[in-house]
């Protein structure tokens, strides 16, 4: 991203970040840390080419986001986007969930993505729960659903929104795992390493010196490095961040 | 900005967005002056047109540049939804017809035959039956039964980020949640306006026969089919297609082309009907001046 203006995806007209200047290489670890309503899920979008910047330029495998799609479907596939909440289609089960974005890119019937669905049911644990409608599945496994949909097309790129949000301590470290995993090319089936981005507003959790941290406070973005370089970061916004987590600790 | 649009699967839904931003404008204080309100009204109809027009050509526009794409996909969900819009609808659509043949047919043969016009049975009931109240009452009821829910299904959707899902799984929302609903709605409408016509025709000989009509079967059904031509056939197949697209179109344009919150969904269902009615309502008049015109 090159002096990107984020807008919200709800009103395009109000300006949520300004200026980003932000690069990610195949295979880097991102957390982009921020209070509420600091704009994260609107970079998220942003950056799979959900909406158009405000101003700049927005550049993913070299090309416009934007144009992902019919001029370059093929593009689309290599990037996941796993929102908060999941995002669940209502009306059908978690295994057509999963199914779905394999079956339409694809064109293949419900018996021949059934394999690599049970596959991806299995690696999430999520097997007994697949023929349930995500209105009768507990908030922790829908956002593993949520996951699985995404990696079913086996993305180069997965951009998480919150992924730790809601989600109980024994989900939590699975996520933290699975992701690592992911990253290093052990998680998916044909194992690749995937680039990971992941929006959090809590930054303890994803403490790790394999990954890289930025921040979005007061409408700036700011990449700050390893977790060391935020530990000693002077940044108001990270000691806002690291001590909302010392609060909530004791 | 213009050219990130132009292209994608986000393009068709985009290009609506801005030409249908109707809700900030309804959401403008009320204007103090007459003249004002009318023409806030007037301006308000115009967009809405303008929108609903925008959204059936992207929509025909999906339905002829996808129609092999995801096909494995896309056409057990027009199956569904033809069950859903047609096969579900018939239990319902047996009584109508009892009661249209009842209330219609079977009183009309006999006031005929009290004053001795029998012979206008058959143009009478092409005129009554296939050309107006079949076509009409079917689009009507399925409007209520199916094109309501559309709205609610697509606005809850649209509501709860299951359309930005969609587009960020790679998969064109139009091509996905509409056009399996305008294929089938538009094949069921005319299905079942096949199906209320017969059953509304002999459920009003029957009636008239129970009342001792002097007339046999066969003259009863030799004089409508002597009344219809090859024009009745071509023009209600065109005329229920075109009752089941735009049904679709509206319902689904409410539900999914504006951005909604939860609260709206309601209010949004009710507004859909009403234009939906009013859509059928000209549709409707337009057929009339080319029945005239043929």
């Amino acid at each position: 991203m090159r002096g990107v203006n984020v807008t919200a995806m709800r009103d395009a007209s109000f300006l949520v970040v300004e200026d980003v200047n932000w690069s990610v290489a195949a295979g880097e670890f991102w957390v982009v840390g921020g209070q509420e309503h600091s704009g994260k899920s609107d970079l998220l979008m942003l950056a799979a080419g959900l909406m158009p910047p405000g101003s700049g330029s927005c550049k993913l495998f070299g090309g416009d986001p934007g144009s992902f799609g019919e001029a370059e479907p093929t593009e689309r596939r290599r990037v996941g986007l796993v929102f908060q909440g999941g995002q669940l289609f209502s009306q059908l089960t978690v295994a057509e969930n999963i199914a779905l974005p394999l079956r339409y890119h694809k064109n293949l019937t419900a018996t021949d993505a059934a394999a690599e669905v049970k596959s991806l049911l299995d690696l999430m644990e999520l097997a007994p729960l697949a023929d349930v409608t995500p209105a009768n599945v507990a908030a922790n496994w829908r956002q593993r659903a949520a996951l699985a949909r995404a990696l079913i097309l086996k993305p180069e790129i997965l951009l998480l929104d919150d992924p730790l949000a809601g989600l109980g301590a024994r989900h939590r470290q699975w996520w933290l795992r699975f992701l690592d995993q992911l990253a290093r090319g052990h998680g998916q089936p044909g194992g690749q390493p995937v680039t990971i981005v992941v929006t959090v507003d809590d930054l303890h959790p994803w403490k790790s010196e394999r990954r890289k941290f930025a921040l979005l406070h007061e409408k700036k973005f700011a990449a700050l490095g390893s977790w060391n370089q935020v530990e000693t970061s002077d940044h108001s916004g990270v000691k806002e961040l690291l001590a909302v987590h010392l609060e909530t600790t004791i | 900005m213009a050219g990130f649009y132009a292209a994608g699967v986000r393009g068709n839904l985009a290009r609506t967005f801005e030409l249908t931003n109707t809700q900030l404008f309804r959401r403008a204080p009320l204007p103090r002056s007459y003249t004002d309100f009318l023409g806030r009204k007037l301006f308000l109809f115009l967009l809405t047109v303008q929108g609903l027009g925008a959204f059936a050509l992207i929509t025909l526009g999906v339905i002829l540049k996808k129609s092999g794409v995801a096909k494995n996909v896309i056409r057990p969900r027009i199956r569904q939804e033809i069950a859903r819009a047609g096969v579900a609808l018939l239990p319902m659509f047996s009584f109508v017809a009892l009661a249209l043949g009842f209330l219609v047919i079977g009183q009309t043969v006999s006031v005929l035959a009290k004053v001795g016009a029998i012979s206008y049975l058959g143009s009478t009931m092409v005129i009554v039956v296939v050309r107006e109240l079949g076509p009409l009452l079917t689009a009507v009821l399925v409007l209520a039964r199916v094109g309501t829910a559309n709205v609610i299904e697509l606005g809850t959707a649209r509501a709860l980020g299951e359309v930005e899902a969609l587009e960020a799984l790679g998969i064109d929302p139009v091509h996905y949640l509409i056009v399996p609903r305008v294929i089938g709605m538009a094949l069921g409408i005319f299905s079942l306006t096949v199906y209320l016509i017969i059953g509304a025709l002999a459920s009003g000989y029957l009636f008239a026969f129970l009342q001792d009509v002097p007339m046999t079967p066969g003259d009863y059904f030799k004089q409508i089919t002597e009344s219809l031509g090859w024009l009745d056939f071509a023009l209600l197949a065109l005329k229920t297609i075109a009752f089941g697209f735009f049904i679709a179109v509206v319902t689904c344009y409410h539900g999914l082309a504006q951005p909604l919150r939860l609260e709206d969904v309601s209010r949004v269902a009710v507004r859909a009907v009403t234009q939906g009615v009013i859509v059928c309502v000209l549709i409707d008049a337009l057929f009339i001046v080319l029945y005239l015109v043929a």
